[in-house]
């Protein structure tokens, strides 16, 4: 597919906006990647995503895409070829929509509930959390990857949020790896692919992004703060 | 021949939901009706995850989430479709029913709040009425993507029934049809439908079981 305009509204540290990067990347697709200041949007994210205002926000050929599930999806039907994200099997697609919902419903609150709370609000946050990532690991089973022998549509989901286990951990004093030993091989594994590697931002660089917004913001206010913000 | 069972509760507009996909594509079902303050063992066995209704068995293979049930449905059986055979179109469509999905937390949120938390509550509810009239019912259409009901009706189809019984129960008007046109001529437009209105949930039935749970809940709330 040719001439085709890509552009990508996106904030570095958003595991929403790392979804779409890792799909474009495992299909090749060239784009142009804007940095939008959450405290300034820029008129053009305000025009594309009037409804939420938030970021990532896809645009193909001047049309918008939004919300970052939907974003793959469509990357995975209008590149179908290269590395297909989602099966072909109807049963399986739904097996895959049903886990990438469960890792929307789940992954993000608890995981900030994480980094955000204390003493028991967090303990409770920290066993829910691993709680979910024990089920993931039980849907992961042998396989290498959620999408069989390569990357799929639940493992381009989920990935995103292993760039910031370092800061989960660091705020929760735990260790994911310890509880979670298979997801973290597979993300290990995942991170091996120039396709994750190349879209995710090292974790201690959202350790660092943590620790300013804790320093700046206040912990109290963190919850109320855009720059987090779920919806995509 | 492969069986196509559904889990559901009568007044579940999940449920309903997948009843409707059924029935637009002229798929026979076997409905089996759940009691969720005491879950059947086949329900726990078919959806661990979540515990919950609607789940879709076909062939004796498990679907769950209302918006993966539909998809499904709309894929093994392609008649009537319920997305649009674009995928720039399917996009927006499903941004659309992720949006309504988003919202239908606020019907327990106003059956659950009083006082501040009511006003509260009412606000949103208005907000999201505004957002249906100004930004998805634009351009004239009877629904939403044009003269045949799809998955984005569906969707909504909690504030055109639902809404109502709600209102009813914690006794308040929050649609004021002269304020939402567009959305008020779709409600007609949807309820209207002879698979839709012969298939919904007995809206005074509904109204004297959620009364009595929010009595209840209320006064235990107060205690």
């Amino acid at each position: 597919m040719g001439d085709e305009k890509v552009v990508l509204l996106d904030f570095w540290p958003s595991p929403f906006g790392m979804r779409v990067r890792t799909a474009l990347a495992v299909k090749g697709i060239k784009y142009e990647y804007k940095e939008e200041d959450l405290s300034n949007k820029s008129d053009l994210l305000l025009k594309m995503n009037p409804i939420h205002k938030k970021i990532p926000v896809l645009i193909h050929n001047g049309k918008p895409i939004c919300e970052s599930l939907i974003q793959v999806q469509y990357i995975d039907e209008i590149w179908p070829h290269k590395s297909p994200l989602l099966p072909t099997d109807p049963y399986q697609r739904a097996i895959a929509k049903f886990w990438a919902d469960f890792v929307e419903k789940k992954i993000y609150d608890l995981g900030k509930k994480v980094w955000t709370t204390k003493g028991e609000e967090q303990e409770a946050a920290k066993k829910e959390f691993i709680a979910c990532l024990k089920l993931l690991e039980g849907e992961l089973g042998n396989k290498d990857y959620f999408g069989g022998e390569n990357l799929g549509y639940v493992d381009v989901v989920l990935v995103p949020f292993y760039s910031w286990f370092y800061a989960y951990e660091k705020c929760g004093n735990f260790s994911i790896e310890r509880e979670c030993p298979k997801l973290i091989a597979w993300a290990k594994r995942c991170m091996e692919k120039d396709s994750v590697s190349k879209s995710l931002p090292d974790q201690q660089k959202i350790y660092g992004f943590v620790l300013h917004l804790r320093k700046v913001v206040g912990l109290s206010k963190i919850l109320c703060l855009q720059h987090i913000s779920r919806h995509c | 021949m492969a069986v196509v069972k559904l889990f559901g509760t009568w007044f579940s507009p999940y449920a309903y939901r997948v009843i409707w996909a059924l029935k637009l594509k002229g798929i026979s079902y076997e409905y089996i009706e759940e009691d969720i303050r005491s879950k059947s063992p086949l329900l726990l066995q078919y959806n661990p995850i979540h515990k919950k209704v609607p789940v879709l068995v076909h062939d004796g293979k498990p679907i769950c989430e209302s918006t993966v049930i539909l998809q499904y449905i709309d894929e093994i059986w392609p008649q009537n479709p319920l997305l649009p055979a674009d995928p720039y179109d399917r996009a927006v469509a499903l941004f659309w029913i992720k949006f309504a999905d988003d919202k239908v937390y606020l019907m327990s949120k106003l059956y659950q709040a009083d006082g501040e938390e009511q006003r509260a509550a009412v606000k949103e509810w208005l907000e999201m009425l505004e957002v249906m009239e100004e930004h998805v019912l634009i351009g004239g259409k009877k629904f939403f993507s044009g003269d045949e009901i799809n998955m984005v009706d569906i969707a909504f189809s909690f504030v055109a029934h639902w809404l109502g019984v709600l209102e009813d129960v914690v006794g308040l008007e929050i649609f004021e049809p002269h304020k939402f046109p567009r959305v008020s001529s779709w409600i007609q437009n949807f309820k209207s439908i002879p698979l839709i209105k012969e298939n919904l949930p007995d809206a005074d039935k509904m109204s004297a079981f959620s009364k009595h749970g929010r009595e209840m809940m209320l006064a235990s709330k107060s205690n």
